[in-house]
């Protein structure tokens, strides 16, 4: 096999240890509230028959090993376990949320990624009103808040301009348009912190590979400027940029969560929320499994477009 | 001499900075004929890689040059930045110290030197490539076909070296910068670059600018060698005649603290002193806080004169310099 191929085999197999202890703490998630969980759901009223019977249906009066194998295996067959409330399967709820809050940190990151980039890049490689602007950009993006952003947005927007609405959500394949402009603003308020961490690591990746003797030897060849920039120093700047991209997803997905219930978005993070406003906790189980599963994938993407990026990697962990 | 290829005339180079202006070059002129290989050296930080920058037009922004720099009869000093763009790595090229990190990580080999030649020449991928592989043979690279799309950390420094001086003679250059190409090798590996590089004069007829501080290197390889010392050029001659008849204090000391074969163990000759500071140096000559011959004129910077037709010297110690600088009456002003 090739160094990639091992290379992207080893990563793949380094994902099944992460998945398992991840849902081995999802699924402790609900013993480890305080008190009963049970009592906890149905509230101080609940006679003990009821509670007997719901931890039946359950299955908590069973040893917990016991518990864990049936729900895990549950999950295999894509069977969350069913929601008490509404008695839908989670999967279905899942299902239906999950595209929403996937459109919604998708965009967020293209546009932090599409305004970021090539802002940081500009700023490294001619220092000057560029590097000022993005200093201050990155500050801003860094000191706001995603949810007091959204508000301001909402406000302005909204409220005073009235250009856009502010909340509710509809499907992409019913009216794209309308989606776009239901997500325009919770987009902006996720993004804008997100474009401020991506700028300030592509300005420093770029500044340190701006930096080195290969750059000068480039210049030395008569390459021009832009070609350097572009094709050998954003190249080998990369690598650090697109980690901290697949890290940052995972503090987006957690954002989502805040933005969803400001903007009345029906994705996985406002279900998550309503949720453990009501004490669901299978959904509230099959919500966080979904989203860090999500966060999994894309830490495993990264893994193989960094080493993609820099072949070094690859080798090194072929050997 | 022969025809110039390359002639400096009063370079000064300075470096803005926190505490000051760094005076890194001050006041050099010399001249490279065309086909020599013309040793510059000189200990760490005098002035020798960055008066290759300042040929070069690659230095940082904080650095002001004046003085001429011409190359084949055109001044570079002040020319726009795509003209000397288009003059690097096609008329002139330079190879770097340290070739674990001269060439791009992201890159293969082949499609760096190939890239060299597409940026100067109105060529065919194809053709471009096909001269790199006869580049990389060239310079003794085996099996060329085989290492054209190699990345450059598979590769030892022995031949990452040979890939950088290959990329260097890519569009066949009048003149080659070469700064300390063998002190990041190791000894045999730095012998076999040596023999390539006077393999390669010999064939290509390239001037060869040879940038160290090993005065071993510029016996076994150069013509001429200019002796620098913090920043200012005090002695050129013949390798011959340097190593013969020094005749500047400092090159003299130079040569004194090379060890020996007859040496006693642990006797190592040094210099006595310290190198100034270059930030506001004291005005005349700079070596003349540690010279053993220091004399009140050494306060005026000595002109650079000729002792004989290939020797020329900037020491008060010699009549030729007294001679040159009298018409100027240098030696009773401050002109310093």
């Amino acid at each position: 096999m090739s160094p990639r191929g091992r290379f992207i085999v080893r990563r793949l197999l380094l994902a099944i240890p992460v998945i398992l202890v991840m849902s081995v703490f999802v699924f402790l998630m609900i013993h480890l509230v305080p008190g009963d969980p049970v009592q906890t759901m149905l509230g101080f009223r609940a006679t003990p028959r009821n509670v007997a019977t719901v931890r039946e249906q359950l299955g908590l009066d069973r040893p917990l090993l016991a518990q864990y194998i049936t729900w895990a295996s549950g999950l295999l067959h894509g069977n969350f376990g069913q929601d008490f409330i509404s008695h839908a399967p989670v999967s279905t709820l899942l299902a239906q949320r999950l595209p929403v809050t996937i459109e919604l940190t998708v965009l967020s990151m293209t546009l932090a990624v599409l305004v970021g980039v090539p802002l940081g890049v500009r700023a490294a490689a001619r220092p000057g009103a560029v590097r000022h602007l993005s200093e201050g950009l990155v500050i801003a993006g860094i000191a706001i808040a995603d949810f007091w952003l959204g508000i301001m947005l909402v406000l302005l927007f909204a409220g005073i301009w009235q250009v856009l609405p502010p909340s509710g959500y509809v499907p992409l394949l019913k009216d794209p348009i309308q989606n776009l402009r239901y997500l325009a603003l919770p987009v902006v308020a996720l993004a804008f912190g997100e474009t401020a961490y991506i700028l300030r690591t592509t300005r420093g990746a770029m500044d340190e590979v701006l930096d080195t003797q290969y750059i000068s030897f480039l210049r030395a060849k008569g390459i021009a400027e832009r070609r350097i920039v572009y094709r050998h120093a954003l190249r080998n700047a990369a690598a650090p940029i697109v980690t901290v991209i697949g890290i940052q997803f995972g503090v987006l997905l957690g954002g989502a969560i805040v933005i969803e219930s400001l903007f009345a978005l029906p994705g996985v993070g406002r279900l998550i929320v309503t949720s453990i406003q009501q004490r669901n906790y299978v959904v509230v189980q099959g919500g966080v499994l979904v989203v860090a599963a999500l966060f999994i994938l894309v830490t495993l993407l990264t893994d193989v477009l960094v080493g993609w990026l820099d072949p070094r990697i690859e080798e090194g962990a072929a050997a | 001499m022969s025809d110039a290829i390359l002639t400096l005339e009063h370079v000064d180079v300075g470096f803005a900075t926190d505490d000051g202006t760094v005076s890194a070059v001050s006041d050099v002129s010399l001249s490279v004929a065309s086909g020599e290989i013309f040793g510059l050296v000189g200990e760490s930080g005098c002035g020798k890689t960055t008066l290759a920058m300042a040929t070069m037009g690659l230095l940082p922004a904080s650095a002001t040059v004046s003085g001429s720099v011409r190359f084949q009869g055109r001044e570079l000093v002040g020319l726009a930045p795509e003209d000397l763009r288009r003059l690097r790595g096609d008329r002139i090229s330079m190879v770097f110290q340290d070739p674990m990190t001269s060439l791009d990580p992201a890159f293969s080999i082949g499609e760096q030197i190939a890239e060299t030649i597409t940026a100067h020449r109105n060529v065919q991928r194809g053709q471009a490539r096909d001269r790199a592989l006869a580049l990389l043979a060239d310079v003794g690279i085996p099996e060329p076909e085989r290492r054209y799309g190699d990345a450059p950390h598979r590769l030892s420094g022995g031949m990452r070296q040979r890939v950088v001086i290959a990329t260097a003679l890519a569009n066949e250059p009048a003149l080659m910068l070469a700064d300390e190409p063998t002190t990041a090798l190791d000894v045999t590996i730095q012998s076999q670059i040596l023999d390539l590089l006077r393999d390669l004069r010999q064939r290509l007829r390239t001037t060869i600018v040879l940038i160290t501080h090993d005065l071993g290197v510029i016996a076994q390889l150069c013509d001429r060698v200019g002796v620098m010392y913090a920043g200012q050029l005090v002695e050129i001659a013949t390798v011959a005649e340097i190593f013969r008849a020094p005749r500047h204090p400092y090159t003299q000391a130079l040569l004194a603290a090379l060890p020996t074969q007859h040496q006693e163990p642990g006797s190592l000759r040094v210099i006595p002193g310290r190198v100034p500071n270059l930030i506001d140096p004291p005005p005349g000559c700079r070596f003349a806080s540690r010279c053993p011959y220091v004399m009140d004129e050494c306060t005026i910077v000595p002109p650079l004169a000729h002792e004989s037709a290939d020797h020329l010297i900037a020491c008060w110690l010699s009549e030729a310099t007294r001679a040159a600088a009298h018409p100027a009456g240098a030696a009773t002003g401050g002109a310093a």
